[in-house]
């Protein structure tokens, strides 16, 4: 069953004819993903062909491209001056999951497309993020599907490439649904979102949740956990060298006073009752062990 | 990025936030020239991006331009927390009758703006809101609606603002809204925010920082940038469009993605251990979809820092190809020639990795170690640096 994305959703592709939306539009389709069209105005009635003879109609509009194709899901490749603009058009079309790969979105777009698409009831993932994966079954954004398989393990990290690690250390075993949430300040489905959905899907059995300094989101996903999370997680927290004051690369990802410390993650997590590796290989090896007791 | 509170001040200025007139000045000869065109008396106050400038002696009053000159020349050059003075700004003096705090900042955890408000101000406000949590008014903002009337008349009166005060302060807050808005702030903050004894409320001080993210649609904002303060490896970096930082161990680090680059300097930092304590040089993403070019420009940067003693290359190849990593070491290498002395440490994993090494083990360079995981890649690179160390 997996979280958020499954085998029967039809995802749409916002930026589709952009170089970045093509490339990935591409790969998305050879890891089995569901796309029944692209948007852009200027370009509507078209249809772009991908190799395997496929043929991708592009809409006008998301509302016309929902109406046509009954699409649930629309991925954002559309540059950071666009995206408040995308995001909204897909809220307003009732489109119920939007996932805005963009990196770069200035936070006062994000925070205001946020509360939009809160109060009409659409879940984002993102901005800055991976897009999510149900291995074997659909692939939403940028994540190479090859290196992993389907499997019973759910995911939740803020961070592209920590994911792909653990998605790879951990194929053999495989995922239920892997989340990349984005390292941005505001993001729009968070750490507990996942959890909270994880804990519910009678196909994950075991949840890593990968988390990086800046906010306190895991901390508060540390207090999620011990109330309401019964099955087992492992974590793992990156950013232990960052120095106080400086942005490590996610616009999110900065230590302000004592505030956002690995340190203070890792203990929050701990306390919890989470298992938190000191290195991505450990903390698969603690997933390891939980689940085959090798 | 943080503003200087001279940049703040003028930008507040240009937005109609109150303030005092203020003159900056990088010799105390300026100082002297700014503190007779403002006549009267006159603040000198040290510009760091830190707080505690005034316990540090950073802050001085002057009553005429000799003193303006000769409290510049003290603070000029000073060391405050590790922050070089470089600038004063000579500000008009005012007889201040009350202190109060505001600020407007980005509140993650509930995705959306908070205000906080105080009529006790000119104290920090972490101080402020542990002693005295009831008087700082927390007031949340939606960002679709902002700081419009009613909600600066709310924030006035969470604060408990007296009634002669509140048209006055509602007004003043809604321009600092207007600053964070207009600019595409995370946050203005006002401490302290005063009532001077003529009855006029002004921001005396103010901090801004700016989303960079937004420098888009803020042609203005590049030039508040301190490129003097950069670090010069930065400086280059930034100029090549790397994401990098300078940090103070001796295992240069290269990898992709912000998420791994931090794991990286984790994992080196914890395999040092080991080796005499050996740590990180730096923090450099090279981003999704890297080419050799970037990947030669990342290790030319790197490979110039004198502190660095060996190199850890980390890359999981999702979008990057393991082949433009090996095609930009082995390029950078060529390019460097003799000039090339320090180890290099290669761990790649994923898209066309089996290429990528296979490129890396053609070119059979001496100075070039390949590791197949990423833990024994990060111990093999301390090892290297304690060893040149």
């Amino acid at each position: 069953m997996a979280i958020f994305l499954t085998a029967e959703s039809k995802v749409i592709v916002q930026g589709m004819t952009g170089s970045e939306g093509m490339k990935h539009t591409q790969r998305m389709l050879a890891s089995g993903t569901t796309i029944v069209g692209g948007v852009n105005p200027r370009k509507a009635g078209a249809e772009v062909e991908f190799p395997g003879d496929v043929l991708v109609p592009v809409y006008g509009t998301v509302a016309e491209a929902m109406a046509e194709t009954g699409a649930d899901v629309s991925v954002l490749f559309v540059p950071p001056p666009f995206t408040k603009a995308a995001v909204m058009e897909a809220v307003d079309a009732g489109m119920p999951l939007v996932v805005i790969i963009t990196e770069g979105v200035p936070v006062a777009d994000t925070a205001e497309f946020f509360a939009y698409a809160q109060s009409k009831g659409t879940r984002l993932i993102g901005p800055n993020c991976p897009g999510l994966i149900t291995p074997g079954a659909s692939n939403v954004g940028i994540t190479p599907a090859t290196i992993t398989g389907p499997g019973r393990i759910g995911l939740v990290s803020k961070s592209g490439t920590l994911t792909y690690q653990m998605l790879f250390e951990l194929r053999d075993i495989g995922f239920s649904t892997a989340v990349g949430i984005g390292g941005d300040p505001i993001v729009g489905t968070t750490h507990i979102d996942c959890l909270e959905a994880f804990q519910n899907d009678p196909d994950t059995d075991a949840i890593v949740m990968i988390g990086e300094i800046g906010g306190d989101a895991e901390e508060r996903a540390a207090a999620y956990i011990r109330e309401h999370v019964t099955k087992p997680v492992v974590g793992y927290v990156a950013g232990f060298e960052a120095p106080e004051g400086k942005t490590m690369g996610h616009a999110g990802a900065i230590v302000s006073g004592s505030a956002g410390t690995a340190q203070a993650k890792k203990e929050a997590l701990e306390a919890a009752g989470v298992r938190v590796g000191k290195t991505p290989s450990e903390t698969a090896r603690l997933m390891r062990e939980i689940l085959t007791g090798a | 990025m943080d503003l200087y509170e001279y940049q703040a001040r003028d930008m507040f200025e240009k937005h109609g936030v109150p303030v005092l007139p203020g003159i900056v000045a990088e010799t105390p000869a300026e100082a002297r020239a700014a503190a007779a065109q403002l006549g009267g008396i006159v603040v000198v106050k040290a510009q760091v991006k830190v707080g505690g400038r005034g316990k540090a002696g950073g802050v001085k009053v002057a009553k005429n331009p000799d003193e303006a000159e000769a409290h510049a020349a003290a603070i000029l050059g000073m060391d405050i927390k590790g922050h070089t003075v470089h600038r004063v700004m000579i500000a008009a003096g005012a007889a201040i009758a009350e202190e109060f705090y505001f600020s407007v900042l980005l509140d993650r955890a509930e995705r959306r703006y908070l205000a906080m408000c105080s009529v006790e101000g000119g104290m920090e406000i972490e101080q402020l809101a542990v002693e005295r949590p009831d008087a700082l008014a927390r007031v949340a903002v939606d960002p679709l609606v902002g700081i419009d009337e009613a909600k600066a008349y709310e924030i006035v009166d969470a604060a408990r603002f007296p009634a002669d005060l509140r048209d006055q302060v509602a007004g003043v807050i809604q321009t600092l809204w207007t600053v964070y808005k207009e600019e595409d702030a995370t946050l203005v903050e006002v401490n302290p925010l005063v009532r001077t004894e003529d009855g006029s409320i002004i921001a005396l001080d103010g901090k801004v920082t700016l989303d960079e993210n937004a420098e888009f649609r803020h042609a203005d904002h590049a030039a508040l940038e301190d490129k003097a303060a950069a670090n010069p490896l930065e400086a280059k970096a930034k100029h090549m469009n790397l994401n990098y930082v300078k940090l103070d161990g001796s295992v240069g680090i290269i990898g992709n993605g912000a998420g791994l680059v931090m794991s990286t300097l984790d994992v080196v930092a914890y395999a040092g251990e080991q080796f005499g304590g050996q740590k990180p040089a730096n923090f450099l993403d090279i981003g999704g979809g890297a080419s050799a070019e970037v990947m030669a420009n990342g290790l030319d940067v790197i490979l110039h820092d004198p502190q660095v003693k060996s190199v850890f290359v980390n890359v999981f190849g999702g979008i990057t190809s393991c082949v433009a990593v090996a095609d930009g070491i082995v390029g950078a290498l060529q390019a460097l020639g003799d000039k090339a002395t320090k180890p290099l440490v290669v761990r790649l994993d994923g898209n066309a990795v089996e290429e990528g090494r296979a490129i890396l083990a053609h070119a059979d360079h001496p100075l070039v170690t390949i590791v197949d995981t990423m833990d024994g890649a990060a111990a093999k690179a301390a090892e290297l640096a304690a060893a040149a160390s």
